[in-house]
């Protein structure tokens, strides 16, 4: 995973997830619906990072442990980029 | 034929002999006088069936969801009261029966409750939050010497003062998020249940539910470990709309019977003419068909999605959805069945006090459109279509 990404993630996560804390102050494995994060929330979080990557989450990504650390959207994000034969 | 499915059989018989003669006959006055069926819930008992669900490894029968689904659809044809209860009482239990992670307390807690037939009541709604159940105010806070305890305002707890033991979201500690949630079993010798308003209600009159000011103690074991998204998703909601829709059937069921026996009886008394009951009732009847269709088909579904590793697809949107679709549709069709069979009963159908009266089981379906408000299912699922891709 590349430094970019993870920064562009927590981007994302500042605008979209309305978390009542900093999101510098999150590690990449902190629990994001334990720090205050809503479902509702947790779906514009899906669009703006659909957004941002242009790419589409299937739905069996569609899940809360997919979408609940910074950690875990990486992984997903990778894992999308490397079935569209991109360099994750 | 195995033994399980034998035992199933005979669990469905003793369950339709006591929707028949023991929870139908006093079904009229448990809805008038909005009083618990005592008789069938020990009837129940007597026949073990509040453990059905309790897995064999256990020492419970562990009767398939298929044949518990059957059940409450059974006793929903004597009694909806009497069948929302026991629906009630099945998704506490297995809940807990698959979510307890090898919890030696839990194990414990319900082999207790397959020997003595414990009921398990819930308090899930919560006054500030409501239906909400992904949401909780009240928390598991520290207590004297180790202990823990608890005080959750709960605005509708269905047979809560017939309840042996009580089924309750709180969330984590004091300081966590509202959505930090767990689930806390408390025994009836750990809790009191104060009462806050009375349960008079236009339907479901026998699940005596009215509200409550819980207070609990209890120990750190009691406190199920596993995340509450989990537990939701895999089972609370899923299981619940399952249940309940299987109840709604059997009013939808009974009340559709009790035009047709009403259309039969017309035809005999003028043999040759026409009835014109009997057209509506053949509209009645794709109704109710269209209602069966879903209710067996999510059923099907589940178990599909159950059988996958982790459970990860009833963790998806899509999963969501559907039950969400379940819980939609069969409550807005239940009452539609009902209030087809008034009209083709007509004025008999109207009193309450003919062999073809469904007055009771109209108020009974019109609840199902609250429990957990439809308006809410609906702004759920506009979120997640923004973004699911299926379904
Ligand atoms: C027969 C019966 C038995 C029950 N038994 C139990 C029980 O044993 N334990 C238990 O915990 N609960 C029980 N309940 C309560 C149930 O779970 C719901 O909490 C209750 O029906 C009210 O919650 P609600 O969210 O539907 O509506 P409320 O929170 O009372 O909201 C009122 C109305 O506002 C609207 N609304 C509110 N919020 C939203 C939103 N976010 N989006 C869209 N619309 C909204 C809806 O139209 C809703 O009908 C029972 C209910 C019934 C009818």
């Amino acid at each position: 995973m590349s430094a970019e990404t993870n920064t562009a993630i927590r981007e994302v996560l500042r605008e979209h997830a309305r978390l009542p804390v900093d999101v510098d102050t999150l590690s990449d494995d902190a629990d994001l619906f334990t720090a205050g994060m809503t479902s509702h929330a947790s779906v514009n979080l899906m669009l703006a990072l659909e957004d941002a990557f242009d790419i589409e989450f299937p739905d069996r990504m569609l899940t809360r442990s997919v979408f609940e650390s910074i950690g875990a959207i990486t992984g997903a994000i990778d894992e999308i980029a490397v079935q569209n034969g991109q360099a994750a | 034929m195995s033994v399980v499915v034998d035992a199933e059989r005979e669990l469905l018989d003793e369950i339709r002999r006591i929707a028949g003669e023991v929870a139908a006959p006093v079904a009229d006055e448990v809805d008038r006088d909005s009083r618990f069926p005592i008789e069938a819930l020990d009837a129940l008992r007597s026949a073990g069936a509040l453990s059905a669900a309790v897995p064999d490894a256990l020492g419970g029968p562990g009767a398939s969801l298929e044949a518990i689904a059957r059940c409450c659809y059974e006793l929903a044809r004597g009694c909806s009261s009497t069948a929302m209860v026991f629906a009630m009482h099945q998704i506490q239990v297995m809940t807990i029966a698959r979510h307890l992670d090898g919890s030696p307390w839990y194990e414990g807690y319900l082999r207790d409750l397959h020997r003595e037939q414990r009921l398990i009541a819930s308090a899930t709604s919560e006054v500030g939050t409501g239906g909400d159940m992904a949401r909780s105010i009240a928390a598991v806070t520290p207590s004297e010497a180790g202990e823990l305890e608890f005080e959750k305002q709960a605005p509708t707890v269905s047979y809560g003062a017939h309840a042996d033991d009580l089924l309750t979201t709180l969330r984590r500690a004091p300081d966590a998020e509202s959505g930090d949630q767990v689930l806390v079993l408390t025994r009836s010798d750990q809790m009191t249940l104060e009462p806050a308003g009375a349960w008079d209600t236009l339907g479901m009159r026998g699940t005596c539910s009215p509200g409550f000011v819980v207070r609990g103690k209890f120990g750190p074991e009691q406190v199920l470990q596993v995340p509450f998204s989990d537990v939701m998703n895999q089972s609370i909601v899923p299981l619940s709309h399952i249940l309940w829709s299987h109840v709604w059937l059997g009013i939808a069921t009974e009340a559709f019977e009790r035009a047709r026996a009403f259309v039969r009886a017309s035809a005999r008394q003028k043999p040759g003419e026409p009835v014109p009951a009997a057209r509506r009732l053949s509209e009645v009847m794709a109704e109710l068909a269209l209602l069966r269709g879903e209710v067996s088909q999510a059923l099907a579904d589940f178990i599909a999605f159950d059988t996958d590793p982790g459970r990860e697809r009833l963790m998806t949107m899509a999963s969501v959805l559907r039950f969400n679709n379940l819980k939609l549709a069969a409550s807005e069709q239940t009452p539609r069945v009902c209030g087809g069979a008034l009209e083709a009963i007509g004025i008999l159908g109207y009193k309450n006090d003919t062999p073809y009266s469904v007055g009771r089981h109209l108020r009974d379906a019109l609840s199902a459109r609250l429990m957990v408000a439809n308006e809410r299912l609906l702004a759920t699922d506009a979120t997640l279509l923004a973004i699911a891709k299926e379904a």
